[in-house]
């Protein structure tokens, strides 16, 4: 089964051109990207079956055997990656499309949207996907110049500003990224993951750590870890609400997934794990402090997101089976709901007319069903049982409590406390928006004109996303299974370098 | 061979860079990303044996510089193609609505800055006027 391998690359790839022929005629392009993004889900999840039960799938791009070629590879883990993020940018992809009825322009839409977003899925497919340094570099590359077009679709004052520094922030992580390649290459003769896991051992330890360090603060910015992570705040909330979800969803998960996918592969043996704890908790903590004090919604969920990008990252830095099995089921829950949240957020901006906490209030009143709409996924952000966020913490934090060691511990109690200031910052949002008396300069409209401000096509993703967390938290048996059947994988290295070189690295 | 002249050339060129992506005019933080995307193409070309061209049948394998570094430079060469273009244009409509190409202060800095000049002016002369909200982020219609 492994010709599927490279499906989930080349469907949003093949969809972006032909939106982009098609970007006189509005109703083919948006025919175009659901299909594509319908088929590299349904690719997506029989490629998880087949892994989960028949090991990683590899293909090496153009028949050319690696370490040669290119390969791809799909292990448990970027199979689930790539299984949770279509999912999500499919359920984004209904949302804009709803959006763009209901704002008028379903006729002349910005014809540009459809093959950018395209291109952006096949970016994060291709980096989760990617056997090889370079082949991932390259994923990052498609996936970040799709974003600054996205970011500033529309081109206004706002835009302009926010996507300035977002654009040079990351142009900086990728020359970090790109002279740690060169350097790498230098020094070990290949860019081929699975042969670097062997390569890397016999180098001397201060050139790992440095080509480790370099690799850690290029991947350290994308995933917008403290203290690297300032430009996120800024940038995320000025783009259009399905935009950011998107972003919020996957851009720094798939900085996660490479920081998960290096320090497992190439750099086991943990020597700057304390580092990382100690990054981890500045993280979580400082991220949740600047959440406490934001008085916008889509700021605030900026920070939370910031904050809990700490979580996954104790995870690694245990390098345990527990805590990375823990990191990625936190990926996986953290992905669908940070998306659902801020597409919540963009129905509260329609109905309310803004994100602004002062502006806004009585929404449980006015909007019932976009309260819920909210309110289960922010409970779940802050890890109230029975959700999955509460499972996710607790896998993380009973994987940091089976370990000894002070720092340990204090990123355990730094990690709950960060869950009860979350608790804090959302209920914080519910109070001033959703009861209080409605703010006089809101739209009030009756209930016949509920279903006019807050579109059908807008309201089903979100609610499709709220119904996939809850599923999350179902299946969260059998999905920890799998996780910590990855996390296995990941730490053995084994299955994954004998799956690339079936007869032994050269 | 890596030489002390690659050494230099690479080391001037990233400073050089930096120096330029330090700058808030985007049209100098983008002379800047050229300088650092060639200064790191030179250090990855100096990642390679060097030798003749690597032509299957027109030199011996021992003969060849390696080939890959080069793909990779030729790869990371239309990238930062792409970026340039893209570094243009957001500079130039930067220009064409504010007048200048400067990197702005972020919504947290410009709130700073506000509550700092509010407290100056509450010692100066007690003026309780309250200053626009900064960070105003209302739905327009053209915003999407």
């Amino acid at each position: 089964m492994s010709f599927l391998v490279p499906l989930p690359v080349i469907i949003p790839l093949l969809g972006a051109a032909l939106t982009l022929m098609m970007a006189r005629r509005a109703a083919a392009q948006r025919v175009v990207s659901l299909t594509a993004l319908t088929a590299t889900l349904a690719v997506s999840i029989t490629l998880l079956v087949v892994t989960v039960s028949n090991g990683p799938q590899v293909v090496a791009v153009g028949g050319w055997a690696p370490p040669v070629g290119i390969v791809l590879v799909a292990d448990k883990l970027a199979a689930l990656m790539l299984v949770v993020s279509t999912a999500v940018t499919l359920c984004v992809l209904v949302y804009s499309i709803g959006q763009g009825f209901a704002d008028g322009d379903g006729e002349t839409p910005l014809s540009i949207f459809h093959p950018t977003y395209l291109a952006l899925t096949a970016g994060v497919t291709n980096a989760f996907l990617s056997g090889d340094l370079f082949n991932l570099y390259v994923g990052f590359e498609v996936l970040l110049v799709a974003s600054y077009v996205l970011l500033t679709l529309g081109s206004t004052e706002n835009r302009i500003r926010a996507g300035t520094t977002y654009v040079v922030v990351s142009l900086l992580s990728s020359v970090i990224f790109l002279s740690a390649l060169g350097l790498v290459y230098a020094s070990t003769g290949t860019l081929n993951m699975a042969q670097l896991a062997g390569r890397f051992d016999e180098l001397p330890d201060n050139l790992r750590l440095l080509l480790q360090g370099m690799l850690l603060l290029a991947f350290g910015i994308k995933a917008a870890v403290f203290p690297l992570g300032a430009w996120l705040p800024d940038s995320y909330p000025t783009a259009p609400a399905p935009v950011t979800a998107v972003f919020a969803g996957l851009l720094t998960k798939v900085g996660v997934y490479a920081i998960i996918r290096t320090e497992t592969l190439l750099f086991p043996d943990g020597r700057i794990r304390d580092v990382l704890l100690v990054i981890s908790l500045l993280t979580m903590v400082i991220g949740i402090l600047g959440a406490v004090a934001q008085s916008d919604i889509k700021r605030l969920l900026s920070f939370t997101l910031i904050s809990h990008i700490g979580y996954m990252l104790f995870g690694v830095a245990l390098a345990t089976e527990a805590g990375l099995s823990g990191a990625i089921f936190y990926i996986a829950h953290h992905i669908t709901i940070q998306t659902t949240l801020f597409l919540a957020a963009g129905l509260v901006e329609r109905r309310g007319g803004s994100t602004a906490l002062e502006r806004l209030g009585g929404l449980g009143r006015i909007a019932p069903f976009l309260s819920i709409l909210f309110f289960i996924p922010a409970l779940n952000l802050a890890g109230i049982p029975p959700f999955s966020g509460f499972l996710g913490k607790l896998g993380l934090l009973q994987a940091g409590v089976d370990e000894s060691g002070v720092l340990v511990w204090a990123v355990v109690a730094g990690g709950v406390v960060t869950s009860l200031l979350t608790l804090y910052a959302i209920g914080r949002v519910w109070n001033l928006a959703f009861w209080r008396t409605p703010h006089p300069e809101m739209p009030r409209d009756d209930d016949d004109e509920d279903s006019v401000l807050l579109p059908r096509l807008m309201v089903a993703p979100t609610f499709a996303l709220v119904a996939f967390s809850i599923a999350l938290t179902v299946v969260a048996g059998p999905l920890f299974e799998i996780t910590s059947e990855a996390a296995a994988d990941l730490i053995s290295r084994t299955p994954y370098i004998e799956a690339v070189f079936p007869d032994g690295a050269p | 061979m890596p030489n002390l002249v690659y050494v230099i050339v690479i080391g001037v060129l990233i400073g050089a860079g930096v120096t330029l992506l330090l700058e808030r005019t985007l049209t100098r933080v983008l002379i800047g990303v050229i300088l650092i995307g060639n200064g790191v193409n030179v250090l990855i070309l100096n990642g390679g044996t060097f030798g003749a061209a690597p032509i299957v049948g027109e030199n011996t394998t021992e003969e060849m510089s390696d080939p890959l570094p080069q793909a990779m430079i030729l790869t990371a060469i239309v990238i930062t193609l792409g970026i340039t273009a893209f570094l243009l244009a957001l500079a130039y409509r930067s220009w064409q609505l504010l007048g200048h190409d400067e990197v702005q202060d972020d919504a947290e800095d410009r709130r700073i800055i506000e509550l700092a000049e509010r407290d100056e002016s509450h010692q100066d002369d007690e003026a309780d006027e309250p200053p626009d909200p900064v960070y105003d982020d209302t739905p327009r219609k053209a915003d999407r």
